[in-house]
């Protein structure tokens, strides 16, 4: 009744006593208990997850009590996996335990946020403007254009409305369209597994008005090369669970604790299975505690590590007691017994193109695409053949004529007669001569070629040249310097020669001794031979992010298919890097590039356009002469810079532009029809004379400056930025630590070089987001998202096999808005403003020859390039295709929110089937319902909310209804020629649906989007539907391919896996000892892994994570160089270099080894950053001291399975390569008073 | 004049005790989570010790020392044979070094209070409000000492005791036993008066509690309550 009164009743109190007097039953007042009763009465649990990239994918209870968000725990209700496998739960890490905290942060942006002075010039211009007339009047004069500019990242954000801020944004793009091209409005955002609805909600209007959207995982430079040059598919891995049906796993570079938190547990109980695990890392990484035995190879050298395993294991398993399973499975999976044409060059016979079909007498009977089949010898009849399933049966087939489709798969069949063959390995007992071929080495201490003799075959061509070829199987072997009995130099008579590639030439570069690299690989080959390919590796970025990543996967690959590995059950390739599995991917294309209503989309590879647009190439120093072979033509080529191998890409086809045409594509579009022919035609004649030229030749011109940019779900500027002061100088056009002069860089000879640098090029820089990430701060607009806890969405992973929602727990707070309804109210106010302004207008698109498209058949041999004048300009064939859209401007709105007719109409699809869904059109408008509202969507499916869109996404993908499943495997079994559909007939009749999925997550349906099947029988693993289901990869020779022969593979000796070293990005040298300050000054490669605080499932700004480690920038480095330069653990050092400079508290530690500097990923210049003394300005991120050099090989397309593909194949922006100078911070200056500016109003 | 006096110290007495006893009781009554006394240890800890015991020691020395030598009647100590002048000298003198401890301790609480950051960030008015008011208590009472030293025959010392008996006695006429009292006096009485008026609003009442700790002495050691 009163505590009070309680208190005071003394005589009452005690009711009895107990042990003695020592105990007392009181009868006292208990409604405080009921403060704990409630602590777990919630007014509801929500199920969601973290969309932050991380691969867990896991499932949340989130709960809400009295409005709020309280916290969140790990929700433990996932479908169960296969007897005796463990489950995939629980899934869930501390950092994504600490999210709640950030939905009430001090971080988190709760209004519209302008850009101080844009938003003074825009009410001043709005007194007296229209919209679009203001937006000029404040962006293209150059004063006041410099005046918000000039300030962006330095505050004097005010809080705005969200009629004013989508009304700057949209007079902006619709001024950019009409002004310069719609291809001058891009859009960044990544991973849109992380929440699909978002992603495309953004990509959506993008699409509908025109605009680009980047790409990020080549960009992240998580994108492995290697996989598409390989498979013809793009980072397709097993589920975690497979790690437990491997019986040898080792785990190269990828800190499966740290990283994949949530699925760790399955690297812990395969051991109590007996499994053994090696683990290979330069630093003691937390994986490393898991492993048997700890390979620690220095950093960026595991190439020549993985080269050494590959030697041991072809001199023993292929060459002296070869394994029955390995032979045969090389023989029937693998390019090994595919010809090589030999081409002398100096004396010596170097590997070539593959031989093709149409180089032989009568094209071996192939009338379809002979240029792009292979050949191989039948051992049977000794017969050349064209086997089946090479990437010539892939297309056209049905419409050559010649009666025979369905050829395309992995029987061993002549493709020509149908028979069956035996393809001959080796013609080591076959051949016509011994000749000597030479091997590009670029490991400095042997010869540049190394010639070794192979077995080849005499053969004469249709045109009556006599020409010699090998196999791939001998060529390989010879490449890693094992002799088959024939001799010759440069072979290794034991495995303690110095010979390239055995395990003791291997010590010279990585330090790990021979025996343990011998005692590997035989372990990891005989536990394959005797498991069928139980050998399974799981790699991460740390290997992925070096200049010539593609040497060490593919040395890490080599292993995997030697051994039979790949497609098998507890084996193969697992690269895990980020959510990289959109599951329902070809549900979720339809709505995110609005191929529902126009197509083609424009998409465009990240890294290309930020090299370009943040002016990286003004200071590129990587000279080609230092990456090319020696049998290379460097007449031709050492005269390129990497933008002139870009550019030249670009308008080959081979790349997608961004911006595309110097000229305004819908101006081209009407002089086209002025001049009364159709655009392609017209387009190519004006290419060919220069009337038109690519914005790729010139990217300082202003008119090929990208103008408005949208960032959403990312934080490029303080996380994935390569060259993040080159972005702030030349993007932005504000304040930045650059101290690289261009003037010692290398000039490009076909791309214009202005002295003049373009700098502030953006107009317009959209940032969305929930937090003032470093992004915000840069940007000029900030819109408030909802989190992930306030918005409906769909996220899945590679890791596991469901599909898994984001729910609206509580309603998005403050102002803030769902993405999907930030980008429908800008579409709206576009539709207003630039409906008017623009009206129907046709848009030229230019598209690079795709791969899994006809156009991938792109030219087959050399290429030629039509601007040099060695070819005619084939749109689709020699350049890239032009196609011709329709763009209403007013209906942009109507579009974004309804599904379209092109499905109806042309299908959906993609990876080279398609199939009719008007079905799923109706099924998808009964549950939506229809437009009734008159216009160009009335009677067309609604697309309203988050749901509805979710929804979509579900209907249309194979992955989660049974029925398109079916139809996407019988679309398939048309080209292949074998019945596919049993794979998911068993759930012809399972739909998935958003609630559904809010209820449990749920597996998805198998389907041919992905190479795994994920059934009651087998946990998802890549390449499985390849191996038993002889689907063929999708490369030129529909096989995994150990050799790469197109003409710039070969140029940069990369035809076969060599080891490269890393390259020197020489910026080390002109800042050491420039600006002493009186502490020493250490030199360290510079690797930049994920955190452990931060990123991967939330940021490193989150307090809690703060208060774990040291509240700030930290870097870490060994205790050996710390002693030498007298640092000590928690100083602030400075880390620096030509590309920026950054500031952080050091960690000394007996993790790292010597030579290497560790920076953890993605910590912001938000929290703790003093100022540095070489710039006088705060320092920087990260990034700082980076800069992406590009990779010729990495251009390559149209060519099977180097061609272009949004997030498959392109260049990546490599970081690893760096060094820094690192030195003690002699003043630690907090620059903490007001904004120093000089008299325009620009910061000091 | 006569009349303030009348009310500062006839009244006023009565106002600030109901204030005190029915403050708290509100407090404790609806406040149950306020109810501390909001250390701050855990954010800095300082010279927290040090200020802290000192503090304790010569505050509850002050507050036993007053209460025995105001309240206990005059009769008691003649019947021991206390001389009115040994009682003042042995009241300045305990008065005087409690009083020196409760000051250096103070001012090492507020020193340590208002030098940090982080304290400063969680200092609320009335905390600042408090450690004043009670500095200015404690330097006008140890200023008294200098007045008392004028006059040692205690006899200025019996009208403030009176006057305290009066006041707690309910017997009227209390306030014309100190109407001639130096004014160092009266503020001082003024001072320590209103300090049991801002006591229910404060951390100060975690004296309360720090007294019904005594009962842990007695209790016994587990409880247990039944439904």
């Amino acid at each position: 009744m009163s505590h009070f009164l309680d208190r005071l009743k003394f005589l009452s109190r005690v009711q009895s006593t107990f042990a003695d007097g020592h105990g007392a039953v009181v009868n006292e007042d208990r409604r405080w208990e009921n403060g704990y009763r409630s602590r777990w009465q919630h007014d509801k649990i929500v199920r969601s997850t973290h969309g932050v990239n991380c691969t867990g994918s896991c499932s949340w209870k989130v709960y809400v009590k009295n409005g709020l968000i309280t916290w969140e725990t790990q929700q433990t209700d996932y479908p169960r996996t296969r007897p005796d496998l463990p489950n995939h739960e629980p899934r869930g890490c501390p950092r994504g335990a600490s999210y709640s905290w950030y939905v009430y942060s001090a971080q988190r942006v709760k209004y519209p946020m302008i850009r101080g002075r844009l938003m003074e010039m825009w009410r001043d211009a709005r007194l007296t403007m229209d919209p679009i007339a203001a937006w000029e009047h404040i962006s293209q004069n150059p004063e006041r254009a410099r005046r918000y500019k000039s300030v962006r990242g330095q505050g004097g954000f005010v809080r705005a409305d969200w009629e004013t801020a989508t009304e700057i944004i949209a007079a902006a793009n619709a001024y950019t369209i009409k002004q310069y091209g719609p291809d001058r409005v891009v859009g960044f955002s990544p991973i849109p597994a992380m929440s699909m609805v978002s992603y495309a909600a953004g990509a959506r209007y993008l699409s509908l008005i025109g605009g680009a959207c980047l790409s990020f995982y080549d960009w992240y430079c998580d994108l492995p090369p290697a996989s598409p040059q390989i498979w013809g598919e793009q980072t397709d891995v097993p589920e975690s669970a497979d790690w437990y049906n491997s019986t040898y796993l080792m785990v190269w570079g990828s800190n499966v604790p740290m990283t994949r938190t949530p699925d760790a547990h399955f690297y812990t109980e395969v051991r109590y299975k007996g499994t053994k695990t090696v683990a290979v890392s330069s630093d003691f990484g937390e994986m490393v505690k898991f492993g048997d035995i700890w390979l620690a190879p220095k950093q960026g050298t595991d190439a020549a590590l993985a080269l050494a395993m590959g030697h041991v294991v072809l001199t023993e398993f292929h060459r002296d007691n070869p394994s029955t399973y390995f032979t045969s499975y090389v023989k029937q999976y693998t390019d090994m017994p595919m010809l090589v044409q030999l081409r002398e060059q100096d004396g010596v016979y170097v590997p070539d193109h593959f031989l093709r079909a149409a180089q032989l007498p009568a094209a071996l009977g192939e009338a379809n695409n002979a240029d792009w089949k292979t050949v191989a010898i039948d051992a049977a009849t000794g017969e050349l053949v064209a086997p089946n399933g090479t990437i010539g049966f892939r297309w056209g087939e049905d419409k050559a004529g010649t009666g025979k489709v369905g050829r395309w798969n992995l029987e061993s069949r002549d493709g020509g007669s149908g028979r069956e063959i035996d393809p001959l390995l080796s013609l080591k007992d076959a051949h016509d001569e011994i000749v000597g071929v030479g091997f590009s080495y670029f490991g400095a201490e042997h010869d540049e070629l190394l010639v070794r003799n192979v077995a080849a075959r005499r053969i004469t061509l249709a045109r009556g040249e006599s020409v010699l070829v090998a196999t791939v199987h001998d060529l390989q072997l010879a490449n890693y310097g094992v002799d088959q009995g024939l001799g010759g130099g440069n072979v290794a008579t034991s495995y303690s020669d110095d010979t390239p590639y055995t395990p003791a030439w291997q010590q010279k570069h990585t330090g790990v001794k021979p025996e343990l690299v011998v005692q590997v690989a035989r372990e990891f080959a005989q536990n394959a031979h005797d498991t069928h390919g139980k050998s399974m590796v799981i790699v991460g970025a740390a290997l992925n992010h070096w200049y010539h990543m593609d040497m060490t996967y593919r040395g890490i690959i080599n292993l995997l298919m030697m051994c039979g590995c790949v497609g098998q059950s507890g084996g193969g390739w697992a690269h895990y890097v980020g959510q990289e599995k959109l599951r329902p991917q070809f549900g979720w294309a339809p709505l995110a590039f609005a191929l529902d209503w126009v197509r083609p989309p424009r998409q465009m590879n990240g890294t290309s356009f930020f090299y370009a647009h943040t002016s990286q190439w003004r200071h590129e120093k990587l000279h080609v002469d230092e990456i090319l072979a020696p049998t290379a033509d460097k007449s031709r080529l050492s005269k390129m810079a990497m933008i002139d191998f870009n550019a030249k890409a670009e308008r080959m086809g081979w790349l997608p532009s961004a911006p595309q045409l110097q000229t305004n594509p819908l101006d081209v579009c009407d002089a086209a029809a002025a001049a009364g022919q159709d655009v392609p035609t017209y387009l190519a004649k004006q290419l060919k004379s220069g009337g038109v030229q690519m914005s790729c030749d010139d990217p300082d011109h202003p008119n090929n400056f990208p103008r408005n940019m949208f960032v959403w779900r990312s934080n490029i500027l303080g996380s994935s930025g390569k060259g993040h002061e080159y972005f702030l100088k030349y993007l932005l056009g504000t304040q930045n630590a650059l101290f690289d002069d261009p003037n010692d860089a290398i000039r490009p000879s076909e791309v214009t070089w202005r002295e003049e640098a373009a700098e502030g090029k953006l107009d317009l820089l959209t940032v969305l987001d929930f937090r003032m990430s470093t992004t915000c701060l840069y940007g000029d607009i900030v819109l408030p998202t909802a989190t992930w806890y306030e918005k409906d969405d769909l996220n899945t992973s590679d890791m596991h096999p469901f599909i898994h929602p984001l729910s609206e727990a509580v309603q998005p707070l403050w102002e803030s808005k769902t993405d999907w309804e930030i980008y429908k109210l800008i579409a709206k106010k576009f539709s207003e403003i630039g409906g008017p302004y623009l009206g129907t207008r046709r848009d030229v698109v230019l598209q690079p020859l795709m791969h899994d498209t006809p156009g991938e058949l792109g030219q087959p041999m050399t290429p030629l390039d039509w601007k040099k004048g060695e070819c005619e300009l084939i749109p689709g064939k020699t350049a890239p295709s032009m196609m011709v859209v329709e763009r209403n401007y007013a209906d942009v709105y109507k579009k974004f929110t309804s599904v379209g007719p092109l499905l109806d109409k042309l299908g959906n699809g993609g990876k080279g089937i398609n199939w009719d869904t008007q079905h799923e059109v109706h099924e998808l408008a009964g549950f939506t319902k229809t437009v009734t509202e008159p216009g160009v969507s009335q009677g067309r499916p609604r697309l309203d909310t988050a749901i509805d869109a979710a929804e979509m996404i579900l209907t249309f993908a194979p992955e989660t209804n049974g029925h398109v499943a079916v139809k996407a495997w019988d679309a398939l079994s048309k080209i292949t020629g074998r019945d596919h559909t049993h794979l998911a007939v068993g759930r012809e009749h399972d739909k998935i649906r958003f609630r559904d999925v809010q209820a449990q997550p749920r597996k998805i349906i198998s389907a041919p989007t992905w190479s795994g099947l994920e059934s009651e029988e087998v946990s998802y693993n890549a390449g499985y539907t390849n191996v038993h289901e002889l689907i063929p990869w999708r490369t030129l020779t529909g096989r995994q391919q150990f050799y790469q022969d197109h003409r710039w593979m070969l140029d940069f000796g990369e035809g076969f896996c060599v080891y490269k070293p890393a390259i020197d990005t020489k910026t080390v040298a002109p800042m050491l000892g420039k600006a002493p300050n009186g502490n020493h000054e250490l030199v360290l490669n510079w690797i930049t892994p994920h955190q452990k605080w931060g990123i991967h499932s939330t940021y490193s700004d989150n307090l809690r994570m703060l208060t774990l480690s040291r509240g700030g920038p930290h870097v870490w480095i060994s205790e050996a160089e710390a002693k030498q330069a007298g640092i000590v653990d928690n100083d602030w050092v400075e880390v620096f270099n030509s590309n920026g400079t950054l500031t952080a508290r050091v960690v000394v530690s007996q993790r790292v080894p010597q030579g290497m500097c560790l920076m953890y990923h993605a910590q912001e210049k938000i929290v703790n950053v003093p100022g540095a003394e070489m710039s006088g300005k705060r320092g920087g991120i990260h990034n700082s001291v980076t800069r992406a050099v590009l990779k010729p090989t990495h251009m390559i397309g149209g060519y099977a399975q180097q061609a272009y593909g949004f997030n498959y194949y392109g260049t990546v922006g490599s970081n690893r390569d760096e060094f820094v100078v690192l030195r003690k911070m002699k003043k630690v200056d907090w620059l903490e008073g007001p904004r120093v500016e000089d008299e325009e109003g620009v910061a000091k | 004049m006569t009349y303030l006096h009348q009310f500062v110290f006839g009244i006023y007495p009565y106002i600030a005790l109901a204030i005190f006893l029915f403050g708290s009781l509100a407090r404790f009554e609806r406040e149950q989570y306020t109810w501390k006394s909001d250390s701050s240890q855990l954010l800095h800890r300082g010279r927290l010790r040090l200020g802290n015991i000192l503090f304790h020691v010569g505050i509850l020395g002050l507050f036993f020392g007053h209460a025995a030598g105001l309240l206990t009647p005059v009769a008691v100590w003649d019947a021991l044979g206390v001389t009115h002048s040994f009682k003042q000298m042995v009241a300045m003198l305990a008065g005087g070094v409690m009083g020196g401890i409760c000051l250096t301790g103070l001012c090492i609480l507020l020193h340590r209070r208002l030098s940090d950051a982080r304290l400063r960030a969680v200092t609320r008015p009335g905390d600042k409000v408090l450690l004043l008011w009670i500095l200015i208590t404690l330097l006008l009472g140890l200023s008294t000492i200098f007045v008392s030293a004028q006059h040692r025959d205690g006899h200025e010392m019996v009208l403030l005791m009176s006057w305290a008996q009066h006041i707690v006695t309910f017997r009227a006429g209390a306030a014309d036993f100190i109407s001639s009292a130096h004014w160092l006096f009266k503020a001082h009485l003024f001072m320590g008066m209103t300090l049991f008026v801002i006591f229910p609003f404060t951390r100060l009442v975690h004296v309360w509690s720090g007294f019904a700790s005594v009962t842990y002495i007695g209790r016994a050691w587990q409880l247990v309550r039944p439904r």
